[in-house]
């Protein structure tokens, strides 16, 4: 009964995204392109891998607005690892992916540790995270990387942009642990009620410190990939971020309250909102610039 | 996730009747207390550090220059307060300072340009307050939803243009009667009047007890809808008074809103004592607070650190704030 119900909102959920696309094609013969499909995927990967680790933030019932920072926070240590530093960028790399991961970390301890809302506590976080970027980069960009590390943002795999390969491994991986492991059983028990799961004798706190940990995790790939993506660092890289994926979530079906979602739900309204970003934006162009 | 936290105290009022007018009053306002004393230190040690920092010119650019966080950031706590959030208020102001610009250039009485920002927000935000008072469709989904509508109505609308050619008389936040910037007087004025109301009235000490506990407010007859509705009327009106007093600083008005703006008013309100999970807070808290992310602002350019570094000191501050409050209701039980 109640997985029916969960099915039944990512059908409509669905069905309305074939039919947005399918009227959007008919507004522009460029959209249900294969080249422009593709560059929309590149596009929806950043969002898509902090949303898909924020499904497992919000159906425990969380919140995670630190993600954006997260973001911006990795982009300018990897930048200033390599440049200012003179490290060797795979290590630079790794290191601010750590980085980016640990700050997710500290959004656990925070909300596990000192019970603090996990409104409050990646509010403060948010803040904190993006002005240690912008202190540590003062308004300077980072650019001139290898060619090489632009293949991450800007190269092809077999044909498909790299960065979805890695949005579809994480996007399937996150789907069967939140949909078949006994950690994604633990997911919702926590959103549903955290003090019942408490009580059955569920890792309640270090579920949760895990899931912060991904999500920052997820926030500091994504802030490679963007790096990769526009050839540049800057320290308001992913401002906002968090809103987008947030709004992904929701409209996917994941209940506020907890207990609720699906990844399937998620991926759904992020090509949807990405279908309808792309493909309103069409008649736009068209209106400013008639040769176009 | 908001919720309504049963803690009794009804307003942070929970003073003895024979302790000290101090105590009393540290009870009742700690956080504003706290906030103030931080204020004072600040001026002190960066004035001494340096003497231009006191000066009547940066006071005034301190003071003046912030207040719209401080006005909306008043509306903003008393919808926390009644256990609720707007993430839209950022873009809600970008799209009344348009509005109020475009009427202002376009040849209508001034007045006019003044009144249609604080009843379109009035409006704007009914809808919103609808939605989650007899829809119980949860804030925060709701204003995101709002905050996209209201964003991408504006760029469609603007397509980024700027307003500029404002009229003179237009210009109410470049006032200065008797020397002191008129946003001030609008801070001042508006806290005061909301203190009172939200302290005496039966409609304001309501909005404390529908946080506290919304079932027990129910049980005692307070129409909680239709109050929830109203505060967030009520919080779209601030958000209007703030455009004005935004809109009215510079001769332009840009199609987009400082970034973030949200959150620096969610976050005036928290640090102010405004409680996340509603129930307790004062609005005079709130305007502390906003007074004092400008004065560190300030005091960063007067000690020659970057103030790219201003984020990150005020990161720091919510953190050791929500922290030390977390701490001390965990004493208390």
């Amino acid at each position: 009964m109640h997985i029916r119900k969960i099915l039944r909102h990512e059908t409509i959920l669905a069905v309305l995204t074939v039919i947005v696309l399918i009227v959007l094609s008919f507004q522009s013969d460029r959209f249900f392109t294969v080249d422009n499909l593709l560059n929309q995927g590149r596009l929806m990967t950043e969002v898509g891998l902090i949303a898909i680790m924020m499904t497992f933030v919000i159906a425990t019932g969380g919140i995670d607005l630190s993600v954006g920072s997260i973001v911006g926070l990795t982009a300018i240590l990897m930048g200033v690892f390599w440049k200012n530093l003179g490290m060797p960028l795979p290590a630079a790399m790794i290191l601010a992916i750590i980085s980016g991961t640990l700050a997710g970390f500290g959004n656990g301890v925070i909300i596990t540790r000192f019970s603090v809302p996990p409104l409050i506590a990646t509010l403060a976080t948010l803040a904190l995270y993006r002005g240690i970027a912008e202190g540590i980069s003062q308004a300077r960009s980072v650019r001139g990387y290898p060619d090489w590390f632009y293949v991450l943002g800007q190269g092809e795999f077999a044909g498909v942009p790299t960065q979805l390969w890695i949005l579809l491994v994480v996007a399937v991986v996150s789907a069967l642990v939140l949909g078949v492991t006994r950690i994604g059983r633990t997911v919702y028990a926590i959103g549903f009620n955290e003090v019942a799961a408490r009580f059955s004798g569920l890792p309640v706190d270090r579920t949760k410190l895990a899931i912060y940990t991904a999500s920052g995790f997820a926030a500091a790939l994504a802030g490679v990939i963007f790096v990769s993506r526009v050839s540049t660092t800057r320290s308001d890289m992913g401002t906002g971020l968090e809103l987008d994926a947030i709004t992904a979530v929701v409209l996917g079906g994941t209940s506020i309250y907890g207990g609720r979602g699906t990844i399937a739900g998620t991926f759904i309204a992020l090509v949807l909102i990405q279908g309808l970003k792309n493909g309103l934006s069409w008649p736009a162009l068209r209106e400013k610039e008639p040769s176009c | 996730m908001m919720v309504a936290e049963d803690n009794g105290s009804f307003g942070r009022r929970s003073a003895t009747s024979r302790a000290g007018f101090f105590k009393k009053l540290y009870t009742e306002y700690g956080q504003e207390i706290v906030i103030l004393g931080a204020i004072i230190v600040l001026l002190i040690v960066v004035g001494s550090y340096n003497p231009r920092f006191l000066s009547v010119r940066n006071l005034n650019t301190i003071f003046a220059g912030n207040a719209y966080i401080a006005v909306a950031a008043i509306g903003m706590s008393m919808v926390i307060i009644t256990g609720h959030i707007d993430v839209s208020v950022g873009a809600l102001i970008g799209v009344l300072a348009t509005i109020s610009g475009t009427i202002a250039v376009s040849g209508y009485p001034v007045w006019l340009a003044w009144l249609a920002p604080v009843v379109i927000g009035a409006a704007i935000n009914m809808v919103v307050g609808i939605l989650v008072a007899y829809a119980r469709i949860p804030s925060i989904v709701v204003t995101l939803g709002m905050m996209s509508i209201l964003r991408g109505g504006l760029i469609s609308v603007t397509g980024g243009d700027w307003i500029s050619g404002l009229p003179k008389s237009f210009m109410i936040s470049q006032l200065k009667p008797f020397g002191v910037p008129a946003p001030i007087y609008f801070m001042v004025a508006l806290t005061l009047l909301a203190a009172f109301w939200m302290r005496y009235s039966a409609f304001g000490r309501s909005l404390y007890a529908m946080g506290g506990n919304a079932e027990a407010a129910r049980a005692t007859g307070i129409p909680i809808e239709r109050r929830t509705m109203i505060v967030f009327m009520i919080h779209g009106a601030f958000a209007g008074l703030a455009t004005i007093l935004f809109a009215t600083q510079l001769q332009i008005i840009q199609s987009t809103v400082p970034p973030n703006l949200e959150l620096t008013v969610i976050t005036a309100a928290v640090i102010g004592g405004v409680s996340i999970l509603g129930g307790t807070g004062t609005v005079i808290g709130s305007t502390f607070a906003a007074i004092l992310f400008a004065t560190i602002g300030s005091a960063l350019i007067f000690t020659n650190v970057s103030a790219y570094w201003l984020r990150a000191v005020i990161g720091t501050l919510i953190l050791v704030t929500v922290l030390v409050d977390v701490m001390r209701r965990r004493n208390k039980r």
